[in-house]
């Protein structure tokens, strides 16, 4: 068991350790100074609104397709469904060029939104897919149909029935799908790399960084970067949780 | 709640259109366009020195790290769910740290630690071992990437299963390797294959870290989701082509992991 322990220090815990001490080896000015300005923090704004939007609408589309995957009977549901892990299965570079190629230049639909901010939102809205889906999905196989039932005998309307009893019980699952969709939309590199353009994307300034050896401000970037995934994931569990309570 | 008929067709409708744009129709259009000049020219494109080595260090890689994760990853989970006391502690906090962490920053985190410059890289320089820019620092970036997998898959199997059974093989003498291997194994085994895929569908398309510790050098420290990369930024119609087969080479790849994860995922739900 200390094996654990020493294979998880020497290739997760001491490297992380190392970009803390890098980007605070000049002190938190030299953090504050190295994130607070230019690209550095254009980055930022970018990824983060980016992220923002697509934890949102990831929230909602994903739990449209996993009401109509639960709920809803037609032929090809079960391709359908297998379908929706291809985001995880497909390597994101891959999403990446099928993106450029179809929203791109000389694009078969005639939309260019490549170099765009729409076209990262559409890229991280493919790589994260799943992750609403498929924390909704076993929620509603199991939600309760009866107390549906017992409200719209009541004289519930739908949209009653929605907001006051599938909602909230969705919301744990909703909220914790989002969070993690939140998180890799901060860190994604690999499908944006082809299609972001002169659009400043966070990971992409610290790669630049770390080639153009500028290894201090990469670090500080990524401290900041981590810092607010980390605050997003544990907001939106402790949120989720609490309403799980009421 | 009675849902109307039209209501459900256009509920069926958003989600069907949201993932033909989404998923269906980019991919098709990258297999078009791979097969647009016959499946020969789009084979050489495969077939290239370049490539062919690509796909061999991808596979190698995998090799590498994914039976590395599968032990680490069972015997975690068996701390995390049977497991008490500070090891428990730590390994509960740090074990989902990989999936918050951008890929570029574990590679940022590994030049750190094994460059030249680094903490311990140094030594390894010392004794003419190169990590990074070498394939053994792409190792530790897929290691680090997809370390999470197999933990998460097999630690909810565990609780489900209790420790009953466990403890009457104690009861009747077995030894604890003899447990784990007659009794524990087995009950947990459809829960570490979809481990094992979804490790492995991770580190044969990893890119952000490999890319940041990768020289990137053709031949030897190129992935395939590398080379892709590479063709994709070289101008012309004939480079096109060859990233468009790259391309579709790694998305049957993937393909093909998809269908071991559809297969295996009921056979997880019953076990």
């Amino acid at each position: 068991m200390g094996l654990a322990t020493l294979y998880l220090s020497l290739i997760v815990l001491i490297p992380l350790a190392a970009v803390a001490a890098k980007a605070f080896s000049g002190g938190l000015g030299l953090v504050w100074d190295s994130v607070a300005h230019g690209v550095a923090l254009a980055s930022l704004e970018v990824t983060v609104v980016a992220a923002l939007v697509v934890a949102a609408a990831g929230a909602a589309m994903g739990t449209l397709v996993a009401w109509v995957l639960v709920r809803d009977e037609f032929p090809g549901k079960r391709l359908l469904n297998a379908l929706i892990d291809l985001p995880f299965a497909l390597p994101t570079i891959v999403a990446g060029l099928t993106l450029l190629v179809l929203y791109g230049p000389g694009s078969p639909l005639g939309v260019n939104i490549v170099f765009t901010r729409a076209i990262v939102v559409v890229a991280l809205l493919f790589v994260t897919l799943p992750f609403v889906v498929r924390s909704v999905q076993p929620v509603l196989l199991e939600l309760d149909r009866e107390t549906e039932e017992a409200a719209a005998s009541l004289g519930a309307s739908n949209a009653t029935i929605l907001r006051r009893v599938v909602l909230p019980t969705l919301r744990p699952a909703i909220l914790s799908g989002a969070s993690l969709a939140f998180a890799r939309s901060v860190g994604e590199i690999g499908s944006l790399v082809l299609i972001a353009g002169k659009v400043p994307i966070a990971s992409i300034v610290i790669y630049a960084d770390v080639e153009n050896d500028a290894t201090q401000s990469a670090a500080a970037l990524s401290i900041v970067l981590l810092a607010i995934s980390l605050v997003i994931i544990f907001a939106l569990r402790r949120y989720g949780r609490t309403q799980l309570v009421h | 709640m009675s849902i109307s008929r039209r209501t459900t067709w256009s509920l069926r409708t958003a989600a069907l259109v949201y993932l033909a744009m989404l998923l269906l129709l980019p991919l098709a259009v990258v297999f078009g366009r791979t097969f647009e000049h016959g499946i020969a020219s789009a084979w050489s494109w495969v077939t290239t020195p370049a490539a062919v080595s690509a796909l061999w260090l991808t596979v190698t890689v995998a090799l590498i790290a994914v039976p590395l994760n599968t032990i680490f990853g069972v015997g975690c989970a068996l701390v995390l769910v049977r497991g008490r006391g500070r090891l428990r502690a730590l390994l509960d906090a740090f074990i989902d740290l990989p999936f918050a962490v951008s890929p570029v920053i574990v590679g940022l985190a590994l030049i750190l630690v094994y460059g030249q410059a680094g903490w311990l890289g140094s030594w390894f320089a010392g004794h003419g071992i190169q990590i990074i820019y070498a394939p053994a620092g792409m190792v530790l970036a897929t290691i680090f990437v997809s370390l999470p997998f197999v933990v998460r898959e097999v630690a909810p199997v565990l609780v489900e299963v209790g420790d009953e059974q466990e403890r009457a093989a104690a009861t009747l003498g077995a030894s604890s390797w003899q447990t784990f291997r007659r009794v524990t194994l087995p009950q947990i085994r459809w829960g570490v294959a979809y481990g094992v895929v979804l490790t492995t569908a991770r580190a044969l398309g990893e890119i952000g870290a490999v890319l940041v510790v990768s020289s990137n050098v053709a031949g030897f420290t190129q992935t395939l989701p590398l080379l892709v990369y590479a063709r994709a930024d070289q101008p012309g119609a004939s480079a096109a082509t060859g990233t468009y087969a790259a391309a579709t080479e790694l998305a049957i790849l993937s393909l093909a992991v998809l269908l071991l994860m559809t297969l295996l995922s009921p056979r997880k739900a019953r076990r």
